[in-house]
């Protein structure tokens, strides 16, 4: 540890761990955020669903967008795992099918940072998985 | 990957502790090891989440799972389930008690429903061993904030601003405290935090040092440069060894930083922070008391005026403030009075920490806006009266504050409507009644409490304490008179105007509060020799209905006095000579033959 010796110092120092615990800050209040679901059951795991999930958290740290990735039990749409959940606040839960990278990347580029709809979504009879 | 994805809080409170959360820690560790998920997965302690009664608590983020009562045994489940294939583990999960339906996060447990923190802001959130994580959480962004933006008149304007009054019982508005301390005139003064929670179930100040010990730090280095104190004591009881061991590691990690020491922040000003310990008696808490036992000499009171502020420790002016009402400072400052002062009543801002025990659903320490009703505390988020009871009474203040009743249900909790409605706010104790409570005997608990606590320097509290202590006795022994009645009231009246301290000047007020609320039941005893909760072993009779009894023997075997004789298929009969009211028999009794009058 090395001293602070000034105001700019611990400025400084908050804003290096204070993304340590962002993810926290973050959860207290997830209806404001954007949240990704990743369904992680077994037919998930086995189709590639942890890739899927690892690539959400990192692409959307690189990109500095403040999201909540989660992994949630099946879906029920095991014959197009890996599936994705996306929230965005104040609109209502979008499902996709057969999430791979390539599919990550553009639910990240076209439906998270400009809000439009891609191919691939699977039409949603429920409400929210937590349901 | 640089952050973790998922962090798992585990609650490092002493109640939690207790029931073995580090061993929950290192088997999650095992495990996320074993799964090759710990770069990815964080697990920390934390402080205590509140909800102790059904700890240990393991909270998953960022889906907010809240897991309660886990055990060791149950990390593998909640790695291979809920952290690998993302299903909450359902068996850990909170029951609405209300349903019996879980409750997956815990924003929608009704517990946390109605809570505003402000003191207890980081218990549970951050990992108290850890200086980062509370200044990511803006620590000692205030003390930053007031070293090199504000004057010391600025930094008391805002406190007194904001309507802050110390939570250690009083009231005092902290801001006026801190404004007499500073035009005190004098080369030394110190600044001292009253750690020493002496009200019994009270545990709100250690759930802080616990929970977060930096915050009190911040605030108490805040207090020095406002009042021109480059020390600070903490007077902490010795039984809190968790609280005082994080309390010098994060000393020492903010002395390592300079946040503590010479030249803080490069600004020119020092403060250096020393703990000093206490043995845990009542009176200690009282600011003279608590003085003396620092400087060494006995724990007794000693006459106010002079106060602390004028001449405390040493003789210097000191200004003393309880442990919660230091939480409030760092937030005050950072968000402005005007934020604070629009939380609360009119005359009681901010929040209440209490610790609610009793006959309630769900036990804990809860932190409420000021002006919460006891309705509210109880039944929303305390969850109601245990087992589907009947409420009696509410006991606030703890031993020096008073019983209320149904009527009071709806009174906004402040400062100012406690003490009118015969209570007090005291450190915030609350302990919850149902209809099988004794009113008469919970006037002699209490009682019994500050008889032993009271340090004995003064005849009203020692002499007349002893004596309500013994009216009270005969009265639950059923020896009372009327003429006690009119005794206990007196006397209380007596004690109260004429004790030196705040120990005796409140200690009656258990006592004042149950004849004012409940004169029937001291009434039912002196009068009919009866005690209407069934509490009181000397009047109650166990009796057997010899037309309800079969003679199945079963409550003849379970005496343990022998004291019931009859033959099987024959009524029994309860020999009262040798009988010891212990209500085995009637618990027994299949038939209901045997009554309790
Ligand atoms: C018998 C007695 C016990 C007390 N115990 C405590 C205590 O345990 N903790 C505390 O902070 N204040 C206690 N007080 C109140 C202190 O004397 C003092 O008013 C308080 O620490 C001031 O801080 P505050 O203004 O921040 O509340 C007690 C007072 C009396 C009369
Ligand atoms: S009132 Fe009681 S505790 Fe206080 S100084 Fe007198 S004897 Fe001691
Ligand atoms: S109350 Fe206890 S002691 Fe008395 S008769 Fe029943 S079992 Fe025996
Ligand atoms: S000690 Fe764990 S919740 Fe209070």
């Amino acid at each position: 540890m090395s001293k602070i010796t000034s105001l700019a110092d611990l400025k400084k120092l908050r804003e290096e761990v204070q993304s340590k615990i962002k993810l926290r800050e973050n959860s207290q209040n997830p209806d404001q955020m954007i949240q990704v679901k990743v369904g992680m059951a077994t037919c998930g795991i086995a189709s590639g669903a942890r890739e899927t999930m690892k690539f959400f958290v990192e692409e959307l740290e690189l990109q500095a967008i403040d999201a909540l990735v989660t992994q949630t039990g099946c879906m029920g749409y095991c014959y197009a795992e890996p599936t994705v959940e996306v929230i965005l606040p104040n609109k209502a839960p979008v499902v996709f099918g057969f999430v791979n990278k390539t599919k990550a990347a553009e639910i990240i580029d076209v439906y998270i940072k400009k809000g439009q709809l891609i191919d691939g979504i699977i039409p949603v009879t429920f409400k929210t998985i937590d349901e | 990957m640089t952050d973790y994805r998922m962090h798992l809080l585990i609650c490092g409170g002493t109640g939690c502790k207790a029931s073995e959360s580090s061993e929950i820690k290192n088997q999650l560790d095992q495990y996320l090891s074993e799964y090759d998920l710990d770069q990815e997965v964080q697990v920390l302690l934390t402080g205590c989440f509140g909800f102790c009664e059904k700890g240990p608590i393991v909270k998953v983020l960022p889906d907010n799972t809240f897991y309660t009562e886990v055990k060791p045994s149950d990390a593998k489940d909640i790695v291979m389930e809920h952290i690998i294939k993302g299903r909450p583990v359902k068996r850990l999960l909170y029951k609405n008690p209300k349903n019996d339906y879980e409750v997956t996060t815990a924003t929608n447990i009704d517990f946390y429903k109605k809570q505003i923190r402000i003191a207890l802001r980081n218990c549970g959130f951050i990992n108290p061993e850890n200086i980062d994580e509370y200044i990511g959480r803006d620590g000692y962004a205030a003390l930053g904030k007031c070293l090199t933006e504000m004057t010391p008149e600025e930094v008391i304007k805002e406190i007194k601003d904001s309507g802050l009054r110390g939570r250690g019982g009083g009231g005092f508005p902290t801001g006026l405290k801190w404004e007499i301390t500073r035009n005190v005139q004098n080369d030394q003064k110190y600044v001292v935090c009253n750690a020493d929670e002496g009200d019994p179930g009270a545990f709100m100040d250690r759930s802080i040092l616990e929970g977060d010990p930096h915050t009190v730090i911040e605030a108490m280095i805040i207090c020095g440069y406002c009042i021109g104190a480059d020390t600070g004591l903490v007077y902490i009881r010795a039984e809190y060894p968790l609280a005082i061991e994080r309390l010098k590691i994060a000393i020492g990690q903010a002395e390592e930083y300079g946040l503590l020491g010479n030249d803080i922040l490069g600004t020119g000003f020092s403060f250096k922070i020393e703990l000093r310990y206490g043995a845990g008696a009542f009176v200690c808490g009282e600011e003279t008391a608590l003085i003396h036992s620092m400087e060494g000499l006995r724990g007794e009171p000693t006459v106010k005026p002079p106060f602390p502020s004028v001449s405390g420790y040493n003789g210097k002016p000191t200004n003393v403030n309880n442990v919660e009402t230091f939480a409030n400072i760092p937030v005050i400052i950072n968000k402005g009075a005007n934020w604070f002062n629009k939380i609360g009543t009119e005359k009681s801002k901010g929040t209440k920490v209490f610790a609610l025990a009793g006959k309630i659903n769900n036990v804990g320490l809860i932190e409420v806006p000021m002006g919460t009703t006891l309705r509210e505390v109880i039944y929303d988020i305390g969850g109601g009266i245990k087992d589907g009871k009947q409420f009696k009474s509410v006991q606030t203040g703890g031993p020096s504050g008073g019983c209320l009743t149904k009527k009071f249900l709806d009174t906004p909790i402040d400062y100012d409507n406690l003490v009118e409605a015969g209570s007090m706010m005291g450190s915030g104790g609350m302990i919850v009644m149902d209809e099988d409570d004794c009113m008469v005997s919970i006037a002699r608990f209490y009682l019994e409490f500050t008889l032993e606590e009271s340090c004995g320097k003064c005849n009203p509290c020692r002499i007349g304490n002893k004596r309500l202590h013994e009216i009270l006795t005969r009265i639950t022994e059923g020896n009372g008179t009327p003429e006690d009645i009119d005794r206990l009231r007196v006397l209380s009246e007596v004690i109260k105007d004429t004790s030196l301290c705040g120990l005796g000047q409140s200690s009656p007020n258990p006592v004042l509060s149950t004849l004012n609320n409940f004169m029937d039941e001291y009434l039912a005893h002196v009068n009919e020799g009866k005690c209407p909760a069934g509490q009181c072993k000397a009047l109650v009779r166990y009796e057997i209905n010899p037309e309800l009894c079969t003679g199945c023997t079963l409550c003849f075997r379970n005496c343990p006095v022998g004291a019931i004789t009859g033959e099987r298929r024959v009524a029994h009969f309860i020999d009262q000579s040798l009988c010891i009211k212990c209500g085995v028999c009637f618990e027994k009794c299949k038939f209901n033959a045997i009554s309790l009058t």
